[in-house]
């Protein structure tokens, strides 16, 4: 399954973790941000209906 | 539709709540395309290509660094336009959106940073060279890293994409300008270096095809997280808006 | 315009103003150096024009927060933006008191320093010319950035963090040519680079400056 990589094996590998990874945090960090902020919104919208309502 | 109609129906897409609801049909498909880009381009890269004769098998990088450091480029062009687009026409998404897009530009160039280093490590014998292209990313990183900055310290969102825009602009041309005083600068260092960057040049279709995959994947990606993003700041602003006019009320 | 240029001269002058503190941070930075490389004065004479290059740019930086600071605490910024007098002018004027009490005195004492660092006989005259050709351009850069972090309450750090990317062509171009300069070869081409940058700073920047003023005096 694993192609030989030789002599490069630490260096393709390690290039693609941490590309991986870095790529992964930001997608998450974004996805926690967003969820919590929409959230949020949803929770203001609400107070203020009530207020107004 | 004549031209100037079809202008207006594009700028109807800088109304918040319209943007909103255009991304919210549009994220799925934008995740699932750009996933399935980036897991076609990659494993086909990884475990399906053969290695260079020189290079060795370090040529499967290619398909993180080349497409990286292009939207590290194109993340920086495209809070350019959305810049001018705010300086001129005023469109609240359009500022959101630039701010969105910075720190997805700033991994970009940190992921080609990073890459290059790793690469270099075999290939030049050592992690950093002050090679022209090299430096140049490290610069646009600093010029990413001086907009958010400068985003976060700001309270009034306003002020804060006024300032920023201005940044933007002026930091485009000292950014092109470092890029040319880094190539005259290397030059005067060593002639003719012998560290050839030049990846673009005899890469075959062996590789370039799943390299096509990889930077589409790149680029959806990018989209992606851009438009996510940027629904983020709009419902963030419109918290702002709705906690101040219930002090207001209050 | 030359009252205000004037009179940012005087306050510039008076203690406490900062006349004279970037001097002395270019003579620490100098001194300091040969201890953090070794005395060896053949490495000291290829690091040197780098070294002062370096050293006027960070004592440019150092003096950039008082650019608009106490016009912003008295509120003569406000005066100044309803004053007949359009505010590029304004801002141009503060960028030339800015170079006249750091830049200026910088070109004059680079001299001084670089025989400190050994600096070769060649390279005197293109490191005050390359200085004096680019300092011009650092005040200016720096004075945009003042403005953008004018309101600011901790803007110094930021303002670093904004300035320092835009004055790498300037550093590199002037560096070049004083490096050059001291190695005996051609600089004329990176000296007409660095007037170029250092014009086209002057000619652009301060309308950039007055409309990022414009925004935080809103």
């Amino acid at each position: 399954m694993m192609p030989d990589l030789g002599k490069y094996a630490d260096t393709v590998l390690s290039a693609y973790a941490a590309s991986i990874l870095l790529l992964i945090g930001l997608v998450g960090i974004s996805l926690w941000r967003g969820r919590r902020v929409r959230a949020e919104m949803e929770e203001t919208e609400q107070r203020m209906r009530r207020k107004n309502g | 539709m004549s031209s100037s109609e079809k202008m207006n129906a594009l700028w109807s897409y800088a109304n918040p709540r319209k943007f909103l609801a255009v991304t919210e049909r549009l994220m799925p498909w934008l995740w699932i395309l750009s996933g399935a880009c980036l897991v076609i381009g990659l494993v086909w890269g990884f475990f399906f290509t053969p290695d260079d004769y020189r290079q060795g098998s370090t040529v499967k990088i290619i398909y993180l660094h080349v497409p990286s450091a292009l939207m590290a480029i194109n993340g920086w062009l495209m809070m350019l336009v959305m810049s001018l687009i705010w300086l001129i026409r005023r469109h609240h998404v359009s500022a959101l959106a630039a701010r969105a897009a910075a720190p997805v530009g700033a991994v970009m160039t940190v992921i080609a940073l990073v890459t290059g280093a790793i690469w270099g490590q075999p290939m030049w014998g050592t992690w950093w060279a002050w090679d022209p292209r090299l430096t140049s990313f490290l610069i646009l990183f600093l010029f990413y890293l001086g907009y958010m900055a400068l985003w976060s310290a700001i309270e009034d969102p306003d002020t804060a994409a006024d300032l920023t825009s201005v940044l933007c602009l002026v930091g485009s041309v000292f950014a092109l300008l470092s890029r040319y005083a880094v190539n005259f600068w290397n030059q005067g260092l060593h002639q003719g270096a012998s560290l050839s960057m030049d990846k673009k040049e005899n890469v075959a279709d062996v590789f370039y095809i799943p390299l096509l995959v990889c930077i589409a994947g790149f680029v959806l990606l990018f989209i992606a997280l851009v438009f996510y993003r940027t629904g983020t700041e709009i419902r963030a602003r419109r918290i702002r808006a709705l906690q101040a006019r219930e002090r207001a009320g209050a | 315009m030359i009252a205000l240029l004037i009179r940012d001269l005087r306050l510039a002058m008076r203690a406490g103003g900062g006349f004279g503190l970037g001097l002395a941070f270019f003579l620490i930075v100098t001194v300091l150096v040969p201890f953090g490389v070794g005395p060896q004065s053949a490495l000291l004479a290829t690091i040197a024009p780098g070294i002062l290059w370096l050293g006027a740019l960070l004592a440019c930086l150092l003096s950039l927060d008082r650019v608009f600071a106490l016009d912003w605490e008295d509120g003569s910024l406000d005066l100044l933006a309803t004053a007949p007098l359009p505010l590029e002018a304004a801002v141009t004027v503060k960028a030339l008191a800015h170079w006249l009490t750091t830049g200026l005195p910088l070109v004059l004492a680079a001299p001084l320093l670089g025989v400190l660092l050994n600096l070769p006989a060649p390279g005197y005259g293109w490191l005050v010319i390359s200085l004096a050709l680019g300092t011009p351009a650092l005040s200016v850069l720096g004075t945009f950035g003042a403005a953008l972090t004018v309101g600011l309450k901790r803007g110094g750090l930021l303002l670093s963090l904004l300035v320092l990317p835009l004055y790498v062509p300037t550093l590199i171009f002037g560096a070049e040519v004083a490096r050059r300069g001291a190695t005996g070869m051609e600089a004329t081409t990176p000296l007409l680079l660095l007037a170029g940058i250092s014009a086209g700073a002057i000619a652009l920047l301060p309308f950039a400056s007055a409309a990022v003023l414009r925004v935080n005096l809103r």
